[in-house]
């Protein structure tokens, strides 16, 4: 025989209790879940890109359209947003911190605070998903973008041509709307550390789920952190 | 990989910036950055808020997520997805920048 | 055979169907692409059938777009897609690696579950009055016009993504951190490098592919606009999209086989593969440059010339690495001792047919060319000589030379090589005509032609008729194999590769000691043959 064997049956001296039978070690199974979330957002990457590429087209073919449409926007609310779901990537952030360091009660404050800000962001997307439903604005058959609230609550007038305002609108709702199921899952998978955390099941040597859904939490962060500037501020030029 | 512990005012200081990124890309959507080459008149504002918005990414990706603190291998996996993304927008976007070359001929 | 091993450690449906041990879940998705195999036959037999004359008086032309569609659907996504990393790849990838199992085996046996909800409300969609949209959901047709179940059969093929992209996910992960020890990337067998190249393209691909259907069923379901030309939409946008997956799709279905290809032959040739590294970075070549030719799908559809051009271009391009595997094929057979077993045999036949398969898609990457021969039957004889000539031999070959393996049991070599040889027969009958047919200005996806095409129809029905039956073949005697089959021992065909150092059929565990790897891969030296006899 070519190749000798080794017997390697048994894992290190004290095995963990998490330690999954096929792995070696408790750190060749961290890596691997680790590069398992990375290569599952890589796919999450490809997945929103799709949308990506058809706002870049349609935004290159409507850009009048897409400019008013993004005005009917509220800038307030984007902008406010964008700073709710920063702050919970900091919290999110300090709970793997937290986790590290073995600090459950800082871990358990900082999933809470973390899931309390995606919270609000939701409610403020609600919100605005309201208002476009007010406005007539949402696509489909009751879609009319002739006039758009502006902040100071005056009415004003719009002309563009409906089809390519309704396409802005189109690519406005799906893209958020499906930042918005990323962050209802995301909700869903604190809420399943928070369990976890609660039930003592995390420590300084295992909180590898709690840095993998972190990774996640981030990366949803990071697709609004384009959708702000994309979706709301095309042209503020002029208007307010 | 290294469990390497990221020092909190770090975090906090990149959390910093991004607020301060997100008030500066909001209030220069309101500018016009419109500039004169060569004849043309060239809007910067989408590039400098994109550019902006990749800045911040760069520091969610960095310090949030610690690619700064990790393997090759894994840097490698964003890499390339980020590169991927741009080959679906950049090769899909050949073919409608493109369209217009073509005119049709004047009879 | 082993007293205790991985098929007889447990019993009872409940651990079948709650495995977490790779070589089950391989064999839980061989069972299941069969049988969406044979409905896609069944598709493809009612359309030969209609074939036979020209007036179409088998099936309406409704019900004829409905029957190309079903044989498409099932046949890309749920058997070529899924079957040589699904089935193959899951038995042996963590055996090759010395690994005990993939990386995350209950996400394997998830892949398993999600794959069989998408191919049930796929099958109930196809068969419940049908989609006649063609595989391919061209806008705006699928969106605006049709009358059948788009909405089911996209949300369908979108569930059964997940599939793809969890087996890909998987195997990257196992491949970078599940070797054994010594086993460096450079030492790995080339049907790993194969499988990893493929689940790049599965990661990567398939989201895009899945967000695109989404927007079919939005578009039809709400009429959003975004491919609707009424609205200032763009149906070329929909190509785009679906063509960015769809294309390196097609390299999904064609390197895993490639990978089988690349084990028979060292093994039949008794040589050590040519070029290993050629072969391993053409892999990765493919995988990367099969992203960037989306376009050659779209040549008339409207897109700029230009753009035609540059993908034109790439499409050369990316021919260029397979022949690179083609050549090294050919050169670590030359001066070989060859043997003529079942796998090899399929070795060859895949060879030969998947060479002129390309060729004929370097006639189709010219633009000029191009414009005469879409949507007839050469596009159609081209990709089913790759993906049937190829791949479907790539993956019976595998199944043959992992056979023994798999099961602890030898196939009956007498009727596996008259099923090989009906089906290059079956196969060449069915296909070649087309090649004429579409030269002549055929087009595909009508239910009738003109009647100076009967004979050449005629004779690709006959084909089908003769390739049902070589398929029909292995189908009966790999069952009455498992039961009398010879028993196989370790290691039948004296091939190299960690797999072949454990049992057959193996543990549940893989291995009973954790294999140390010091040889290269293929080593087919004269010291290592003497020691074998």
């Amino acid at each position: 025989m070519s190749e000798h064997s080794v017997s390697v049956t048994e894992p290190a001296a004290h095995p963990h209790g998490m330690l999954q039978h096929h792995f070696t070690d408790m750190e060749q199974q961290k890596d691997a879940a680790s590069m398992g979330m990375w290569v599952f957002l890589v796919t999450e990457i490809m997945f929103f890109g799709g949308m990506f590429a058809a706002y870049l087209v349609y935004r290159y073919w409507y850009y009048g359209a897409f400019v008013l449409g993004s005005t009917s926007l509220n800038i307030w609310f984007g902008a406010i947003n964008t700073g709710v779901l920063i702050c919970s990537s900091l919290t999110m952030a300090m709970a793997v911190h937290s986790a590290a360091l073995g600090a459950r009660k800082a871990l358990i404050v900082f999933l809470i605070l973390t899931m309390l800000l995606g919270g609000i962001f939701l409610g403020i997307k609600a919100k605005e998903y309201y208002d476009k439903y007010v406005e007539h604005h949402i696509p489909g058959e009751n879609f009319k973008f002739d006039s758009m609230t502006m902040p100071d609550g005056s009415e004003r007038e719009v002309h563009v041509d409906q089809g390519q305002a309704q396409i802005y609108f189109s690519l406005y709702f799906l893209l958020t709307g499906m930042h918005a199921i990323h962050m209802i899952i995301g909700e869903g998978l604190l809420t399943a550390l928070l369990i976890m955390s609660w039930l003592r099941r995390f420590g300084s040597s295992y909180y590898t789920p709690v840095e993998n859904i972190g990774l996640y939490w981030h990366f949803v962060d990071i697709v609004w952190i384009f959708l702000f500037p994309l979706l709301y501020l095309i042209s503020r030029v002029h208007h307010v | 990989m290294s469990d390497h512990i990221v020092p909190v005012k770090i975090y906090v200081a990149v959390f910093a910036i991004l607020l301060i990124c997100t008030f500066l890309t909001a209030g220069i959507a309101f500018v016009d950055l419109t500039v004169n080459i060569a004849g043309h008149a060239v809007n910067f504002n989408p590039a400098v808020a994109l550019l902006i918005a990749i800045f911040k990414a760069t520091l969610v990706i960095l310090f949030f997520m610690h690619i700064k603190y990790s393997k090759w291998v894994t840097r490698t996996v964003v890499i390339a997805g980020v590169f991927w993304l741009c080959i679906l927008l950049s090769l899909t976007m050949t073919d409608y920048l493109s369209r217009a070359f073509l005119t049709s001929p004047v009879h | 055979m082993p007293r205790e091993h991985y098929l007889n450690h447990e019993f009872g449906i409940k651990s079948w169907l709650l495995t977490k041990d790779h070589k089950r879940i391989g064999i839980l998705y061989m069972l299941s692409i069969t049988f969406f195999f044979v409905i896609g036959g069944i598709g493809a037999t009612l359309i030969r059938l209609n074939l036979l004359t020209p007036y179409g008086t088998l099936v309406s032309a409704e019900t004829y777009n409905k029957l190309f569609t079903l044989h498409g659907i099932m046949m890309v996504f749920f058997f070529l897609v899924p079957s040589v990393p699904a089935v193959l790849g899951n038995f042996a990838l963590p055996l090759m690696l010395g690994a005990k199992d993939v990386a995350f085996p209950k996400i394997n046996l998830l892949s398993w579950y999600i794959f069989i909800a998408g191919g049930s409300l796929e099958l109930w969609a196809l068969i419940s009055g049908g989609v006649d949209t063609g595989w391919t959901f061209y806008t705006p047709f699928s969106t605006t016009f049709s009358n059948t179940n788009v909405i089911t059969a996209a949300l369908a093929i979108f569930i059964a993504g997940f599939s793809s992209i969890l087996t890909g996910l998987n195997f990257i992960v196992t491949t970078h951190r599940m070797r054994a020890p010594g086993m460096t990337w450079f030492k790995m067998p080339l049907f790993v490098w194969s499988t990893y190249a493929t689940a790049i393209i599965q990661v990567l691909g398939t989201p895009v592919i899945a967000i695109t259907l989404v927007l079919v069923a939005m578009e039809r379901a709400f009429h959003i606009g975004v491919f609707d030309p009424r609205w200032g939409g763009d149906p070329v946008l929909f190509q785009h999209m679906f063509w960015f997956y769809s294309h390196p799709a097609v390299y999904i279905m064609i390197l895993p086989g490639m990978g089988v290809i690349s084990e028979i032959i060292p093994c039949f040739a008794r040589k050590s593969m040519f070029g290993y590294k050629f072969v391993a970075f053409s892999s990765i070549a493919i995988a990367v440059f099969g992203f960037i030719v989306w376009g050659h799908h779209l040549f008339i559809a409207g897109i700029s010339v230009y753009s035609a051009m540059v993908f034109s271009f790439l499409s050369y391009a990316v021919a260029i690495p397979s022949a690179i595997k083609v050549f090294n094929w050919s050169a670590t057979l030359y001066k070989g001792s060859i043997s003529y077993r079942t796998p090899m045999l399929y070795a060859f036949g895949f060879i030969g047919l998947f060479t002129i398969g390309g060729l004929t898609g370097l006639f189709v990457a010219a633009l000029g060319l191009d414009v005469h021969v879409h949507d007839t039957y050469f596009i159609i004889a081209h990709f089913h000589y790759i993906m049937v000539g190829g791949m479907v031999m790539a993956y019976l070959g595998g199944i043959h030379y992992w056979w023994p393996k798999i099961t602890g049991r030898m196939y009956p070599e007498g009727w596996a090589k008259l099923s090989a040889l009906v089906i290059f027969l079956g196969f060449n009958l069915t296909f070649f005509p087309q090649f004429i047919l579409g030269y002549l200005g055929m087009p595909r996806r009508y239910h009738t032609y003109p009647p100076e095409f009967q004979v050449l129809n005629v004779l690709s029905s006959a084909g089908a008729s003769i390739l049902a039956v070589g398929y029909l073949l292995p189908l009966i005697y790999l069952l009455w194999s498992i039961r009398y089959g010879e028993v196989a021992g370790n290691n039948p065909w004296g091939a190299s590769g960690l797999e072949w150092q454990t049992t057959s059929p193996p543990p549940p565990d893989n291995f009973a000691v954790t294999p140390v790897v010091t040889e290269e891969a293929y080593d087919y030296s004269k010291e290592r043959e003497a020691a074998f006899v």
